[in-house]
């Protein structure tokens, strides 16, 4: 069964990586969204906040190539989910925790893990739910947020 | 931008956030996957949509949650601090083309909603449960969630 090879993906991790959050990068961001808040642009603006400068919205944790799915842990779990006829794999949502805000400038370390593997019988036959947990820490060594995402795996 | 900030006395359970109208489009979608740095062809190659099942190309679950937190974080202001947040995708989301360079053609607009469910003091913070959600054209919640933020108090 392909869920008891999965599970012994359970607990892998990926080498932590470095995400740079660079003012640039939080204002192509934020242009993307269409979210004109000028503490994410307007360094005049921003330095008059509690802030004191240009931060990121909640969520963005600067620009890297390396996302969910170039992640290693989850690159060898998706070639599980695939060769078992698993290959319909979607995005099912995200959850956080806030603990600092981010910072332009900020230097953030992303720890990618694998947290939990599960079945669930849904209309259109057996998902496959797995999800990923990454820690953000900041240059301080201060946890500054944990992301845990759901990637859906499904028989095309 | 500096508007009025919100204070946590200025809520009620129920209180409803101000509605933040969105149109996903080719253009939008484009620009979220080089802000984001997700280039899965399943938002670009209408194909490879239809190969996953859903269609064509679909709106990025993380564009829909980005929305989401853009809603959340104009409404509690610079003052206020998002301490939590999820969010599901539970429908599929198709953009709308381009008629020209800039415009979509006409078609669906997303609205993203949220209420207030709970209101509480927890330690020294004072906080706000919400439930939020984007709705589609149709009426339904393709991506409801939640979110737990912290208020400025004028007791303070």
């Amino acid at each position: 069964m392909v869920l008891e090879e999965l599970t012994q993906h359970i607990g892998k991790v990926d080498p932590p990586h470095v995400r740079e959050v660079e003012k640039g990068s939080i204002r192509r961001y934020a242009d993307a969204v269409g979210n004109d808040n000028p503490l994410y642009y307007d360094e005049e603006y921003a330095s008059k906040s509690r802030y004191g400068g240009i931060i990121a919205p909640p969520g963005f944790f600067g620009w890297s190539a390396k996302t969910i799915a170039s992640s290693e842990a989850i690159i060898g779990l998706m070639g599980v989910l695939i060769n078992a006829g698993y290959a319909g794999i979607l995005d099912g949502g995200i959850s956080y925790e806030f603990y600092l805000p981010v910072h332009a400038d900020d230097t953030l370390v992303a720890s990618p893990k694998v947290k939990d593997v599960t079945a669930k019988e849904g209309k259109s036959g057996t998902m496959i739910i797995c999800q990923f947990e990454t820690s953000y820490l900041n240059q301080n060594g201060d946890l500054v947020a944990k992301a845990t995402q759901h990637l859906i795996g499904r028989q095309l | 931008m500096a508007k009025e900030q919100i204070c946590w006395e200025d809520v009620e359970v129920g209180t409803e956030l101000p509605p933040l109208p969105k149109i996903a489009d080719s253009l939008m979608l484009v620009k979220w996957a080089g802000g984001s740095g997700d280039f899965n062809p399943h938002h670009y190659e209408d194909a490879f949509g239809k190969s996953q099942g859903t269609g064509g190309t679909i709106v990025h679950g993380l564009l829909k949650h980005a929305w989401l937190i853009q809603l959340v974080t104009n409404w509690m202001g610079d003052e206020g601090f998002m301490k939590k947040f999820s969010c599901q995708y539970r429908g599929i989301d198709h953009p709308r083309l381009m008629k020209t360079m800039n415009e979509p053609q006409d078609g669906e607009t997303w609205l993203c909603k949220g209420k207030v469910t709970n209101k509480y003091v927890d330690g020294d913070e004072h906080c706000l449960d919400l439930e939020i959600g984007v709705e589609n054209g149709e009426g339904g919640i393709t991506t409801p969630g939640t979110a737990t933020v912290v208020l400025p108090s004028r007791a303070k």
